[in-house]
């Protein structure tokens, strides 16, 4: 009998080649994870190509999952579990393992051909370099096909369900329960009974393999997380976001018309939002990024929520539209799921260096509101956020998420639809006859109407040439242009008048260093600072999600810390924002390498600052 | 096709906007933008309920003078606006306003999407041959050899067939005007509203600053009857000063004949739901400047019905609403697995 030794946190990874399914399993096991109720993180971590090629270092595909009986705000810097469907997935993640941590290997993928793919001269299970490790070789491959002795499928067919036998041996491990697993296979393979018994087949036989064979003397147990009370479910990115335009949509009830182009990471939005017609949201998969995003001006303008979603280089492309929005003064919300870059980048990779772009990057004096997500769950309130501002001020809002929080996961407290602010809609009324309607007149907050066509009365005629002040005509009067300038960037800069305080996340009012993040860097700074406050260190967390305009008080409250310290995902641009817009000598610290910066990275680098002298850099 | 159109309740002048026009004087387009006012009151349409959407350049500046609602856009991007907005306002009557470098170049990407989706809009694309607004350089369908600013020893373009292009794209509406025949490009303003789907018609505009009599053969009159064909459904392809030249079809080769050697009968009788004899009328292409050649054709060329890309899509979500509950938000952000701490 094996016995369980409680733990509060554990960080597994699966890897495999692309083709192993391990995705799949990572996205099961993420679900058991939150309906046991362990708070969790998640980081889906896939190649580029839908079929790298197979037993290579480039072809490896991982799901790391942290989770714990105490709050989770990472996917977690080491791992405690290694399973390895080849030998290419174990070369690539050894080095993250804990020294003392568990190889689950699948003995097929060590053979001759594997090793040699992937770069091994020798069987590393003979060689003695995993001692230390605990390591478990099981021949997945042929228990599964022995396992699927009776099932009518061809051999091929057959080992597509050794994911799932590694799936039933996990949560052996775990002792977990199997029921989530099976209907969701039920509902999957509905239609091919033949793969849906394979699949069951599999999942049972890797549960009982570690039932049978006592394969561990100690199996893990991880108590339920003591999580605020509340209805719970486990939430990715992109389906937030998509829902979050959908509850905005509900409460206006104006539809959402969402044009875009498909793109990595961004296209999970377009999947979720095309299934949701009885919402009447209108999808629209346009030709290139440009039209994209130029449809969803179209509707915009015809009354409904516009919204475009992209990736950087999409951005890169609508960037002339947006202007256009920008001076058609009309609501439309830009999303922007960044990856690595430039150019095409590494577009499976995270990254956040597209705030400059957000801020800047168009012709002309053109300022657009920038809203950021910080993690999957966030990403609903956001996008509810970003509806509301583009429609009560009339403008063009950019989001910005990345992979990381796209592809992650986590526990969501999720709202009641009764619970979510109100959107105000201001649709130009009727007209008095023989008044000539003025479609540039604007209210206190530099906000034109909204009159849609088919409105009487109101016929007008807008577009992207400089405007007159109120009347909307055609001016190239250089008084009216600069006046029109600083209208359109008071009416951004008032925003700031309708959005919340910035708030400290964590630590104290005032102190040494205050660490100000902003997007997926979230959750590594979170824990980091709460280990850093936990040991008695003077440090708080910030974490922006309106960046442009900043929050009224952000400057206020830089000012009652010694040093500021900004960690991005990219050679420092948020800093130069601040620095910028606060005069301070914020500090910058950057890792560009397509992944999240962990926690013990960042916690080494304050306390370095603390133990730096009270000198600006 | 019924060309019957709705009692008008306006005038040509209630379709004037209060902008002054501000085309070169003598340029085409005042015609264009005459014969749009003179139809939009025979389509029974209210102000409010049309909509211009155009892109960049001379052509585009058309929906400033119209009293309805429109949008100047950007460059090569009003037919993706014009996609939005009818997709989410169909019953808007959205017409879009182009040219020969907005549609073809800048916008070409969009216009071939347009057209193959069939959207219920209407493009019409003037064409004058050149890039009038930046002042003179060829454009797409300038011909080849062409000198301009930007070809000083003549342009190797080969140029676009616009006809040619939409049927190629599966366009449901194909047609030619020009800016000089006022009566017929009215009728062919009203055939490219009446058609349901993406209508594409092409409008001959003379450019008299950077490009004058581009056209001048096929407008002028004592050179119009010979180098143009005026096609009409069900009528044989007759045209010539005497109008005693013909078109037969041999085969597929189309051959011009005097009508002293053919009768009426024997002549290719234009059918306009023909989609393979369409692409053979498209063809007539040549430099009207080299003897002999086809006389190049006038009016629609094709026409088809086909469901459009807004019908479908009000349909799909028609279709969601019946097959599911009504919406409810709490549930869609439940999901299906959740769990409850106390
Ligand atoms: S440049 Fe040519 S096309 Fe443009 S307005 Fe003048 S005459 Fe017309």
């Amino acid at each position: 009998m094996s016995v369980f030794e409680e733990k509060e946190r554990v960080v597994v990874k699966f890897a495999g080649d692309s083709g192993d399914g391990m995705q799949l399993v990572g996205s099961q096991f993420t679900n058991n994870t939150a309906l046991v109720g362990n708070d969790l993180g998640t980081f889906p971590d896939f190649p580029a190509e839908i079929r790298a090629p197979q037993g290579t270092l480039a072809g490896v595909s991982g799901f790391q999952i942290h989770f714990g009986s105490s709050e989770v705000y990472t996917p977690g810097d080491s791992y405690d579990v290694l399973v390895a469907m080849n030998a290419a997935a174990l070369k690539s993640n050894i080095y993250n393992v804990r020294k003392d941590g568990i190889l689950i290997l699948n003995t097929a993928g060590f053979d001759s051909k594997n090793l040699r793919l992937s770069g091994y001269q020798e069987n590393p299970m003979e060689t003695g370099e995993l001692d230390g490790y605990s390591v478990y070789p099981i021949d997945v491959t042929k228990l599964t096909r022995e396992a699927l002795k009776e099932n009518q499928l061809g051999t091929r067919d057959k080992d597509r369900s050794k994911n799932m036998f590694v799936l039933g041996f996990i949560y052996w491990l775990f002792n977990r329960k199997l029921e989530n697993t099976i209907d969701f296979l039920k509902r999957k393979f509905s239609k091919a009974p033949e793969v849906l018994d394979a699949n069951l087949k599999a999942l049972k036989a890797g549960h009982n393999y570690g039932n049978i064979t006592e394969a561990f003397s100690t199996r893990y147990s991880v108590k339920r997380a003591q999580m605020p009370p509340g209805k719970y479910r486990s939430i990715n990115g992109n389906p937030a976001i998509a829902m979050g335009l959908i509850a905005a949509s509900h409460k206006t009830k104006l539809p959402v018309f969402y044009g875009t182009y498909p793109i990595t990471p961004a296209s999970d939005i377009l999947h979720e939002l095309a299934r949701y017609k009885n919402f009447g949201v209108k999808t629209f998969q346009a030709e290139d990024e440009i039209a994209g995003i130029c449809a969803a001006i179209g509707a915009s303008y015809g009354g409904k929520i516009g919204v475009t979603g992209t990736s950087g280089p999409g951005m890169a492309l609508k960037t002339e539209a947006m202007g256009l929005a920008l001076m058609l003064e009309l609501p439309l919300v830009i999303i922007n799921i960044q990856r690595a870059g430039p150019s095409t980048g590494m577009p499976t990779k995270t990254e956040q260096a597209d705030l400059l772009q957000a801020v800047y990057g168009r012709n002309g004096e053109a300022p657009i509101p920038v809203l950021a997500c910080s993690t999957p769950s966030s990403c609903f309130n956001m996008a509810y956020q970003a509806v509301k501002i583009a429609l009560e001020h009339m403008t063009p809002v950019i989001l910005l998420s990345d992979g990381y929080i796209a592809n992650g996961a986590e526990p969501w407290r999720y709202p009641s639809s009764n619970d979510l602010d109100d959107i105000k809609v201001k649709l130009a009324k009727e007209v008095k006859e023989d008044e000539v309607y003025l479609p540039y007149q604007r209210n206190v907050d530099k906000v034109r109407e909204w009159a849609l066509p088919g409105t009487p009365g109101m016929e007008h005629r807008i577009g992207g040439l400089e405007k007159e002040d109120v009347t909307g005509n055609v001016s190239y009067d250089p008084d009216n242009h600069e006046n029109m300038v600083k209208i359109r960037a008071e009416k951004v800069e008032r925003i700031a008048n309708y959005i919340p305080l910035q708030e400290i996340d964590n630590g104290p009012d005032k102190g040494d260093v205050l660490v100000l993040g902003w997007g997926s860097t979230y959750g590594s700074i979170k824990s980091a600072v709460k280990e850093l406050v936990n040991e008695g260190k003077s440090v708080a967390h910030a974490h922006l999600h309106h960046i442009y305009p900043f929050p009224k008080n952000l400057g206020d409250m830089l000012a009652n810390y010694d040093k500021v310290l900004v960690p991005e995902i990219n050679n420092g641009q948020l800093v130069r924002l601040i620095r910028d817009k606060y005069l301070i000598p914020a500090i910058p610290y950057n890792k560009i390498k397509g992944v999240p910066i962990t926690k013990n990275e960042l916690k080494d680098q304050v306390e370095l600052l603390l133990t730096k002298e009270k000198e600006t850099v | 096709m019924s060309t019957e159109t709705a009692t008008p309740i306006y005038s040509p002048k209630d379709f004037e906007s209060n902008q002054e026009v501000r085309w070169c004087p003598g340029c085409g387009d005042y015609s264009i933008l005459k014969q749009m006012q003179a139809i939009l009151p025979k389509t029974g349409l209210k102000h409010e309920e049309i909509v211009f959407v155009s892109g960049i350049g001379c052509s585009s500046r058309f929906p400033y003078y119209l009293n309805t609602y429109g949008m100047h856009s950007i460059h090569g991007r009003a037919p993706a606006i014009a996609s939005g907005l009818k997709a989410s306002r169909p019953e808007l009557s959205v017409w879009i306003i182009t040219g020969d470098g907005d549609a073809l170049s800048i916008g070409g990407n969009h216009i071939a999407h347009l057209l193959r989706r069939n959207f219920d809009v209407n493009v019409v694309m003037f064409n004058n041959e050149i890039y009038g607004l930046t002042k003179g350089q060829y454009s797409p369908t300038s011909p080849l050899e062409k000198v301009t600013k930007s070809t000083p020893f003549g342009s190797l373009d080969h140029p676009f067939n616009p006809a040619a292009f939409a049927l190629g794209a599966d366009a449901t509406f194909v047609a030619r005007g020009m800016d000089r025949d006022p009566k017929h490009l009215q009728s062919m303003l009203l055939r490219t509203h009446e058609h349901k789907g993406t209508s594409f018609l092409e409008v001959y505009q003379n450019c008299n600053i950077f490009n004058d009599g581009a056209f001048q053969l096929m407008t002028d009159k004592a050179t119009k009857p010979d180098n143009t064909l005026f096609v009409e459904h069900g009528q044989p392809m007759i045209f010539g000063a005497e109008m005693k030249k013909g078109i037969i079809l041999d085969g597929y080769k189309p051959k011009i004949v005097s009508l002293d050697q053919y009768g009426k009968d024997d002549l290719w009788i234009h059918d306009e739901h023909d989609r393979f004899k369409a692409q053979i009328l498209v063809r007539f292409f040549d430099d009207p400047r080299v003897e002999g050649n086809y006389p190049r054709p006038f009016g629609v060329f094709y026409t088809e019905e086909r469901a459009t890309y807004d019908d479908m899509m009000e349909a799909q979500v028609k279709v969601a609403k019946e097959q599911s509950e009504a919406p409810d938000l709490d549930a869609l952000i439940a999901g299906k697995e959740t769990w409850e701490v106390y």
